[in-house]
């Protein structure tokens, strides 16, 4: 099928012409469930050069996608049946929606004159998912499905990325249905009439954001997940160094800059280190890159960097003045935008077209050195301090180690003591906090790059979500490792009970023994291991690291009552920001 | 009682293809945006729609309302329409109760708007009133006083004036 070419036509049906337009599109892997809507679309398949990764529950071939989308940059492409297979895929679709990540969805539907009879397993797929997809189409006849493909990767893929997903009537893919069958020509353009983002900034809104950059003493380039969307990491690089500006780099941007960086303040936010969260507090001049301030970010709004002009870049029109009116609005591409800002930067001299930032990087620095990031070791005795673990296997492991995380505390954790010095090395959900992610996406990840080492950091709580999908990662011989770091309790719920619900814990409780992962991933054909002495950690991880014909689960018990610090209280402003206990009381 | 309220009237060209509208009700409905009035038919090109729409802005800016709008993939063109540069036009229909004594009195208000009488029947009248609907606003606030049994409005449409430059809120070619 794969040789066939727009140039000569050839009748097929329609289930053949969705896999050739896939293959068209270059399409490698599909992450999918077949089911009765789509069994159609499943058959040519396997006369198919694409490889179909057959997950454990619908939910994690859209998290796959979406991890394969993540580090590839690609469109991830995922397909299930009709009905509960699409109600299982809604909380990616959202998930991709939230964090902009570029994914195609194929769903199966009841034959058309069987629509709106509520058949069976049908659900108004297109109707559920409006409000969470970039777009969405049912399509009503054969013909039209290279058609539908083309235009739902290119919508995908450009502008601000985000989730398409394809309705597709089982009758007008059916190789027993006449109607089903056509010439198949791949569309060389797209038609939409409405469609058309602008990649390139205008000239006037990139000389009035240098304008600003020059004069600015405190400023902050604050980047989101749009400059590693825009591949623009290397310019913004260039930006930074070449005007001394100080980088924070959100959830959703952590290896966009390099942590080891000088420049580099980390993470900022609701459990974003003091330095970042307070640069942001007292900077002049906020650059906005990619990012759109997120209320995990900006804390109380009203309160959010009080003496800040902002310059937003983005893509996406309708970020800029959404939550906070910029001064200068950039709409446009980061990569480009940044490269039009360097380039004009170079003209006016540079490096000295700035204005002297050393005062603001001593003031800084000062920070950093009194409010690192800090936890207590674990006692000899003691279980397991997370953030210990989640250092040990950091410096375990090669620098492009991709790691992928689900939410809650472990996620906070990995984003705080992972140093990131690389982009598309960490995969995880921001927008939407999907619990569960971590599995299912490290999966997506290692099949786009079977040679780099994938770990997935999970939490307990996320472990018994999507688990599962081990037993994918077993069979199709994707061996990811599971970094489980098991406190017993669902801990950031247990956090907020701790500090604003009296200690009252209601509904957190899990048990460090129930399950038992190291049997149920050893049944899942897992090695597994299980670590409950500070002694044994890099020891373990040596040895999960040696692995690689299969997947690992390293169980680590840790401390219950460990919380993620520095915090912001939700709905409170930055400058309330909890440091870590130990280094309380000498705040400035 | 669209005055009371701060609103804009948008006029948004559209593919002509199922699901349209349920996509631009969805947006409001999700962003807690706010329609006062909406009303959509095929335009000359019967590949696309014109919806006029007319949005409360008090709880949110016009400008984010266009963006967003602008985001769905159907969605081809958004103009604003001010008052001052365009003509607008609205339908109404009502049945309101007109026993023997109150009739003349209701037929002389409908003479006055230049309305139309569609129905009678021993005690209620049907009638029908185009215009701005601000004459509209007028005429239903007068013959409340004469129970109303059903009303129905269409909802403005409007057009530019001749010669009138609209400023399309962001237009793609």
């Amino acid at each position: 099928m794969s040789e066939q070419s727009t140039s000569q036509p050839t009748r097929l049906n329609g289930g053949q012409a969705l896999i050739l337009s896939l293959e068209m599109e270059g399409v490698e892997v599909v992450f999918g469930y077949p089911g009765g809507a789509i069994l159609p679309v499943y058959d040519p398949i396997i006369d198919s050069k694409i490889r179909h990764v057959l997950v454990r529950h619908e939910q994690g071939a859209g998290h796959a996608a979406e991890g394969y989308a993540h580090v590839t940059g690609k469109p991830g492409v995922c397909m299930v049946t009709s009905g509960p297979a699409a109600t299982n895929i809604v909380t990616p679709l959202a998930d991709a929606y939230l964090d902009s990540v570029p994914m195609v969805c194929i769903t199966g539907q009841v034959a058309l004159p069987a629509i709106g009879t509520d058949a069976f397993q049908e659900c108004d797929t297109t109707g559920i998912t409006r409000s969470i997809t970039k777009h969405n189409m049912l399509v009503t006849r054969a013909e039209d499905i290279p058609r539908a493909v083309h235009e739902a990767f290119h919508i995908a893929t450009t502008g601000r990325p985000g989730p398409v997903l394809i309705d597709v009537p089982k009758d007008i893919v059916d190789a027993n249905n006449p109607n089903a069958y056509f010439d198949f020509t791949y569309p060389p353009d797209i038609d939409l009439p409405g469609y058309a983002p602008a990649a390139a900034p205008s000239p006037t809104s990139v000389d009035a954001a240098v304008e600003e950059m020059m004069k600015a003493e405190r400023p902050v380039l604050y980047v989101g997940g749009g400059v590693l969307k825009s591949r623009g990491a290397e310019v913004l690089r260039r930006l930074a160094e070449m005007g001394n500006i100080p980088v924070v780099t959100t959830l959703m941007a952590r290896g966009a800059f390099p942590d080891s960086h000088e420049l580099c303040l980390g993470m900022p936010g609701m459990h974003g280190n003091y330095t970042a969260v307070t640069a942001m507090q007292r900077s002049d001049l906020l650059v906005a890159m990619g990012s759109r301030f997120d209320d995990r970010v900006t804390g109380k709004v009203g309160a959010f960097a009080p003496e800040a002009k902002i310059i937003h870049v983005d893509i996406d029109p309708a970020e800029h003045g959404k939550v906070r009116r910029p001064d200068v609005s950039v709409v446009g591409d980061c990569r480009v935008a940044m490269e039009a800002m360097v380039a004009k930067l170079e003209a006016k001299g540079g490096s000295k077209a700035f204005a002297d930032h050393t005062p603001w990087r001593r003031q800084l620095s000062g920070w950093q050195e009194k409010y690192p990031l800090t936890y207590q070791p674990s006692a000899p005795d003691e279980l397991l301090k997370p953030q210990q673990v989640v250092e040990s296997l950091r410096d375990a492991c090669p620098a492009d180690t991709i790691v992928s995380s689900g939410v809650g505390q472990h996620q906070m954790w990995t984003s705080q003591y992972w140093r990131f010095d690389h982009p598309y090395t960490w995969v995880n959900s921001g927008g939407l906090g999907t619990m569960g992610f971590s599995i299912p996406a490290a999966i997506g990840a290692k099949t786009a790059f079977p040679d780099r080492m994938v770990w997935a950091v999970d939490g307990d709580g996320c472990f018994q979500m999507t688990g599962q999908e081990l037993i994918t990662a077993s069979v199709e011989r994707i061996p990811i490792k599971v970094a489980l770091l098991n406190n017993a309790y669902l801990g950031m719920v247990r956090q907020w009970q701790e500090l604003f619900y009296e200690e009252r814990y209601s509904e957190v409780y899990l048990s460090h023994e129930m399950p038992d992962y190291v049997k149920w991933a050893e049944s899942m054909g897992c090695v597994a291991f299980r670590v409950e002495d500070p002694s044994e950690v890099d020891v373990t991880i040596a040895k999960a690291n040696e692995i690689d014909d299969r997947p690992v689960v390293v169980e680590f018990r840790c401390h219950s009552d460990e919380k993620v610090y520095p915090m912001v209280p939700a709905g409170g402003s930055n400058d309330d920001i909890l440091v870590d206990p130990s280094q309380r009381g000498d705040a400035e | 009682m669209t005055d009371n309220t701060p609103h804009r009237t948008i006029v948004v060209l559209v593919e002509n293809k199922a699901g349209v509208l349920a996509r631009v009700a969805d947006l409001f409905a999700r962003r807690g945006y706010n329609i006062i009035s909406l009303a959509v038919a095929p335009t000359h090109d019967d590949r696309f729609s014109r919806l006029t729409i007319v949005v409360d802005v008090e709880s949110v800016p016009l400008d984010q309302i266009v963006k967003q709008l602008f985001k769905l993939v159907n969605v081809v063109e958004i103009a604003e329409l001010s008052p001052s540069e365009s003509v607008e036009r609205e339908l109404m229909m009502a049945t309101i109760k007109a026993p023997q004594e109150t009739r003349g009195q209701i037929i002389e208000i409908v003479d006055i708007f230049e309305g139309k009488i569609l129905a009678v029947s021993p005690d209620h009248l049907t009638v029908s009133l185009d215009g701005r609907p601000s004459k509209l606003d007028d005429f239903e606030s007068l013959i409340d006083a004469y129970s109303i049994v059903e009303l129905q409005r269409s909802g403005r449409i409007a057009l530019p004036k001749i010669g009138r430059d609209v400023p399309r809120l962001r237009a793609i070619v």
